[in-house]
């Protein structure tokens, strides 16, 4: 079964850098990001390695705040 | 390249206050999708009590009540008895409706009002800074129970879903969580029955969703998800109480 | 138009529905249980909706979401029932909804008893729940008034988006009087495009509310509040008066208190004494100005009330010290008669004519 691929994009300054999704991604490819402060002064998630994405929006299920949309980029 | 998942059209785009973690914000998603789904959203009027949650009022794309602390379902059933075709919905906390407002809810299930409520139970007075609820477990500490409930003193914590089960008019009961995305279909699943249960006039619904409140339990969202189902799940069993014999 | 013989509580339910009110929540509570029950009977018919609720702070609030919801809607109570929907009033008017509150009074405080009185003045005039707000407070002294003023109050809160409540007492609820159902004057009344109706996906979402958590923003809205009341107090005060003008004692009372006022001062003629009579119809907003055209010299102001004095308070502020003001009442559900108002207005004149 060929590979699913998929991207998220995170809208930075509506995340409260809760960390819910970090826990759920099962290709754990989510941290937060301790170098940048957002609009809220919070730590923003961040996707390390988006290759590794597999589109199946546990991050976005997750997510207090809407910040997540998720893509499946048909290969 | 399909989007799998967006904003639902069912909430506005204000950003909502609640506390980091808080998992208000994934079940306003819940129903804001669910509302969006029916294609009832643009003929809904949502009810929103006081408690951290009466700022939906902002965060639900819909007409929208602001009611008294514990009155939402008198409210909604003033709405509903006047404009029978639109959706009424209530969404409310535990210090609102299985406190103050316990009244008002019993007799709303009562009179099988053709409303639906999503309860959100995260046993403690959020807005408020983490008083005692009665849906506090024995035990759990609370700003106005420092050394923990005690049974002895004030009861045990009160099962609001099996005891509106009890009722005729309350035709969907069902108390679900969202601490885990497979929770989280559960709990969507759950909503858009219990909304149909109204579209179809089939009488009063409940969704009672068990939610976090990281702030005042004194845990970080992660452990709150834990703390949740290991302390709240045991106590108040999740599972579907009643429905309708056939809901196509 | 037929006159009509009707028990005052029925008279509002049939007044209401009149005025295109279709929907009652209500709940019992002597001495005003038959309007509830009238409306059980009556609007069914018209296509309406009666709603008996698990309470008075229920009903109110089925009140205001009905009323949030546009339509013309109505609840009746007695005084402690009245006491319990004091949050909800004080939302309604915080929310600027229309809407129609009748009290039958009676006696108080407490569980009080079941005869008429007037000691919910205070709350009315005053406002029972919390924040400045108003109601525009009618005291129909008939049960053709009484009908008058619900017809012509749901007009009022439409126009100005406030509560109205009709402040009667257990004797008007519960007496049988000719009445016919007129039209009121013609008023132009606002669209309610502020009501919920659903955004059928055509406008932005109407919001029902009197939440606001910044002050400033609180303090606006309040301003806002004030300047409808001050059109009210411009525009909507009632008042009917008899003989000021030239009268050596004035009697002050509103409601069937006026009416036994009104047989002491034919008897206080007769024996060659002038007697005058200032009835206010509108207990808010109240009518200040009418005691100006008290005869200047005339010797004083009684106040009779079925309470232990308390649109005396109003009355003083009115008379601005001019005259001395005097007061007889009785309460706990006694009621004045004739002979004991005239040897308070014999006393006051001080034996001679």
């Amino acid at each position: 079964m060929a590979k699913v691929k998929g991207r998220v994009t995170f809208q930075e300054d509506l995340c409260k850098g809760c960390g819910l999704c970090v826990s759920v991604c099962p290709v754990n490819i989510i941290t937060l990001d301790n170098e940048k402060i957002n609009a809220k002064g919070y730590h923003p998630a961040t996707v390390t390695d988006m290759d590794k994405c597999i589109s199946c929006a546990n991050c976005a299920m997750m997510c207090p705040d809407l910040v997540i949309t998720v893509e499946r980029l048909t290969n | 390249m399909a989007i799998v998942f967006k904003k639902t059209r069912g909430l506005t785009d204000v950003p909502t206050h609640y506390c980091p973690g808080c998992t208000h914000g994934i079940i306003h998603r819940l129903v804001g999708e669910a509302l969006e789904e029916l294609g009832v959203l643009d003929n809904a009027i949502g009810v929103a009590p006081v408690g951290c949650s009466v700022l939906a009022y902002k965060y639900f794309n819909c007409d929208m009540h602001e009611a008294a602390h514990g009155r939402a379902p008198a409210v909604a059933t003033g709405i509903k008895r006047v404009r029978p075709d639109n959706f009424v919905f209530t969404y409310q906390g535990d210090g609102d409706l299985a406190s103050i407002g316990t009244a008002e809810i019993v007799h709303a299930a009562h009179r099988g009002e053709k409303i639906s409520t999503i309860f959100v139970n995260n046993a403690i007075y959020g807005m408020t800074g983490g008083q005692m609820a009665p849906t506090t477990l024995v035990g759990q500490k609370a700003t106005t129970a420092p050394y923990g409930r005690d049974e002895a003193h004030c009861g045990k914590p009160i099962r609001m879903s099996e005891l509106l089960a009890t009722i005729d008019g309350a035709k969907f009961v069902e108390r679900v969580t969202v601490t885990s995305p497979a929770h989280v279909r559960k709990a969507k699943k759950a909503i858009m029955e219990c909304f149909k249960v109204q579209i179809e006039g089939k009488g009063f619904g409940i969704v009672e969703v068990l939610s976090t409140c990281p702030t005042n339990w004194g845990y970080t969202p992660e452990e709150s998800l834990r703390w949740l189902e290991e302390n709240m799940i045991p106590y108040y069993p999740l599972g579907n109480f009643k429905r309708p014999e056939e809901v196509e | 138009m037929a006159k009509v013989l009707m028990k005052g509580n029925e008279a509002i339910g049939a007044a209401a529905i009149k005025a295109g009110c279709k929907y009652f929540f209500g709940y019992p509570i002597t001495p005003q249980s038959e309007l509830p029950e009238y409306m059980a009977r009556e609007l069914p018919k018209v296509g309406g909706v009666f709603l008996q609720a698990e309470s008075e702070i229920a009903a109110i609030n089925m009140v205001y979401g009905a009323a949030g919801a546009g339509v013309r809607v109505m609840t009746s109570s007695s005084s402690p029932g009245i006491s319990l929907k004091q949050e909800g009033i004080s939302y309604i008017a915080g929310a600027e909804l229309p809407c129609v509150i009748v009290n039958i009074m009676r006696g108080g405080p407490g569980l009080g008893s079941i005869q008429p009185s007037q000691t919910d003045y205070f709350q009315a005039t005053r406002g029972g729940g919390n924040g400045d707000y108003r109601l525009v407070v009618l005291a129909p002294a008939n049960v053709q008034e009484l009908v008058d003023l619900i017809i012509e109050g749901f007009d009022i809160a439409d126009q100005y988006r406030n509560p109205v409540m009709i402040l009667g007492d257990g004797m008007i609820g519960q007496m049988m009087e000719p009445v016919e159902f007129r039209e009121p004057k013609r008023r132009d009344l606002p669209e309610k495009d502020w009501a919920t109706t659903g955004t059928q996906g055509k406008r932005k979402p109407n919001i029902i509310n009197s939440l606001y958590l910044q002050p400033e923003e609180l303090e606006e809205h309040n301003k806002r509040l004030q300047a409808k009341y001050k059109a009210i107090m411009e525009n909507e005060v009632k008042v009917e008066s008899y003989n000021i003008e030239d009268a050596d004692v004035v009697i002050a009372a509103y409601g069937t208190t006026s009416r036994i006022a009104r047989t002491a001062i034919s008897q206080l003629e007769e024996e060659g004494y002038k007697v005058g009579l200032i009835r206010p119809i509108t207990l808010w907003p109240y009518p200040y100005d009418e005691f100006e055209k008290i005869n200047p010299n005339c010797k004083g102001i009684l106040t009779v009330e079925m309470n232990t004095g308390q649109m005396l308070d109003d009355v003083k502020i009115a008379v601005k010290g001019k005259h001395p003001v005097y007061f007889y009442g009785r309460t706990g559900g006694m009621v004045p008669t004739p002979n004991e108002i005239i040897e308070k207005v014999k006393e006051i004149y001080g034996g001679e004519k």
